[in-house]
């Protein structure tokens, strides 16, 4: 009789466990739609003061007046992505083939480590770097100021670098041993077989990994904030004052209140940055999902 | 070209690039550490901030790293383990646990300057908490959360599979067995995954902004959460960008010093006790 009561006292927290469990899970799932709906909520009464047109295709941000064009900060965080991926991916790529499959084992595990600490520098002491050597040196090299797009590019391409490297070695490491042996056995040498046969195949992979490289280029804030310069207009150069979508947010808060026009175009630009890197979560998958097709 | 030399010039190029990538680091460090080294002191990193003068220190938002660090740890940490558990023991392949792993992807890869925006919104604003330690903790728990789930599954799926059928074949119940096996089994890559966590929590500052705030109590420590909150992080950008005082360059490349010494310790220190405890449950494999 007592064992019988045992039994039932451990299956009701067995399955009082399996139900808290399921609710963790579902947690994650209410906290990004909630997410969603709060910044969607606030964020599209912008259009009460002000049209999509305006916000979206005007690049004249003048808040004092009323006039509320993002285009500067969606062009240039398009620019400063685009730029810092390509800055970054040379050196990024090289780098996962290297530790794929030239670096003897002592040389990984150097390079594991350092990538890790990559990782975990944190944002604004990158900004600070950029700030203290990498502005003054560009600007006196140019002859001025030296902020704009080019020193945040060249900040967010080593900020990149580990995400880029990591996953496309992942990639290149995780390719069947068929494939590199056989190259070899056909009397290809190494870097023909790398060249023509390894990068081609792990080719899904190393796009997710760019893709997610993209992903943290748009979505980084202070780092950037400290070297762009934040005047909001298109710049003439890539050595040219500018603002992107998440310094944007950073720099008018403070002075906007709950409700006015300015401050629901700042949770817009927040929605924006969300709705962007959902969308490159798909191109990952999708991406993923064709590579397994093959 | 001759192949065989194309494959040389290849190989000493590629070295060349990872010799390259480990001096950039090498280079950051020195430059961080080298700047930053010489203004920390006991008064600096204990010391009060102050308004006009030179000579403020950073102490109180030393502090503050930590509690909220440790808070958001509290309020993230049995979310993140239930969701990685239900991912890892007892999801079946079907459209909700996809839909499970779509949205913790999704979360992941949310700039964070986003999650301090929904913080700004919900917690500070219509949860009226103001600009303070529990807004800043529970908007950096949401960026900690996906991290866990998935650090929380990987190390449970790691755990070779005859542990989880040896335990139900003695009979005992899922709970049991993941209690009293499976988690002891993941802990230190558990430990592994949340020091590397926290570390990137310690240097957060784009969610704690617009939540924590730029300033910290008159009280040092203050224990309550509803204190103002600003970090060491937050400190060094304000300082940077919007400071009055003297010596802001000077405080800002010591909260720098201050901030990768934090890392590198979370980095390497904390991966050593967790070896430890490997050697103990594992007897030395």
């Amino acid at each position: 009789m007592q064992e019988d009561r045992w039994l039932a006292t451990r299956k009701r927290h067995d399955q009082m466990m399996k139900i808290l469990f399921v609710f963790s899970a579902c947690t994650v799932a209410v906290i990004i739609f909630s997410i969603m709906f709060f910044l969607g909520f606030q964020g599209l009464q912008t259009f009460k003061g002000t049209t999509p047109w305006t916000f979206f295709f005007s690049a004249d941000w003048t808040p004092s007046e009323d006039r509320f064009g993002a285009f500067s900060f969606f062009f240039s965080t398009f620019v400063l992505t685009l730029l810092s991926v390509l800055l970054s991916v040379p050196l990024a790529l090289s780098g996962a083939i290297f530790m794929a499959k030239i670096a003897p084992k002592w040389m990984r595990e150097i390079l594991r480590p350092a990538a890790d600490l990559f990782v975990g520098i944190p944002s604004v002491v990158y900004g600070l770097v950029g700030l203290t050597v990498i502005v003054p040196h560009l600007g006196k090299w140019f002859g001025v100021p030296g902020y704009g797009l080019l020193p945040a590019a060249l900040i967010l391409a080593i900020m990149i670098l580990p995400t880029i490297l990591s996953i496309s070695e992942d990639a290149i490491r995780s390719l069947p041993k068929g494939l590199e042996e056989a190259s070899l056995a056909l009397g290809a040498t190494r870097w023909q077989t790398i060249w023509r046969v390894l990068l081609p195949a792990a080719k899904p992979g190393i796009l997710a990994g760019i893709i997610l490289g993209m992903g943290r280029a748009v979505g980084e804030t202070m780092a950037v904030f400290m070297v762009i310069g934040n005047s909001p207009q298109i710049p003439k150069s890539l050595l040219d004052s500018t603002t992107v979508l998440t310094t944007a947010i950073v720099k008018d808060m403070p002075h906007t209140f709950h409700g006015t026009t300015w401050n629901n175009a700042l949770y817009l630009m927040a929605l924006m940055l969300l709705l962007i890197s959902m969308a490159l979560i798909f191109v990952i998958r999708m991406v993923a999902k064709r590579g397994e097709l093959k | 070209m001759n192949p065989r030399l194309t494959d040389r010039i290849a190989t000493a190029f590629f070295w060349l690039n990872g010799i390259l990538i480990i001096a950039i680091l090498g280079w950051f460090l020195f430059r961080i550490l080298g700047d930053g080294l010489p203004h920390l002191s006991w008064n600096f990193v204990t010391g009060k901030p102050q308004e006009m003068l030179a000579g403020g220190g950073v102490g109180p938002q030393l502090f503050n790293s930590f509690y909220i660090l440790l808070l958001s740890l509290l309020f993230s940490l049995p979310i993140g383990l239930g969701a990685g558990i239900y991912l890892a023991i007892y999801a079946k392949k079907n459209r909700f646990t996809e839909w499970i792993r779509i949205c913790v992807e999704a979360l992941a890869s949310i700039p964070s300057i986003v999650f301090g925006l929904f913080g700004l919104l919900l917690f500070v604003t219509l949860c009226n908490f103001k600009f303070s330690i529990l807004s800043g903790a529970l908007a950096l728990a949401l960026l900690n959360l996906p991290v866990l789930v998935r650090v929380t599954e990987e190390s449970l799926r790691s755990i070779p599979s005859v542990y989880w059928e040896a335990s139900l074949a003695l009979g005992s119940t899922r709970w049991q067995a993941i209690r009293k096996v499976l988690i002891p089994a993941a802990l230190p890559n558990l430990i592994t995954g949340i020091s590397l966590v926290s570390g990137r929590a310690l240097g957060e500052s784009a969610i704690l902004i617009y939540t924590a705030g730029l300033s910290v109590s008159r009280f040092f420590p203050d224990f309550n959460p509803l204190a103002a909150g600003e970090t060491l992080a937050v400190h060094l950008w304000y300082v940077q960008s919007e400071a009055t005082v003297p010596d802001a360059k000077q405080i800002a490349q010591g909260s720098a010093a201050v901030l990768v010494i934090m890392v590198l310790v979370f980095n390497l220190l904390i991966a050593l006790p967790s070896q430890w405890l490997q050697k103990r449950l594992f007897g030395g494999k």
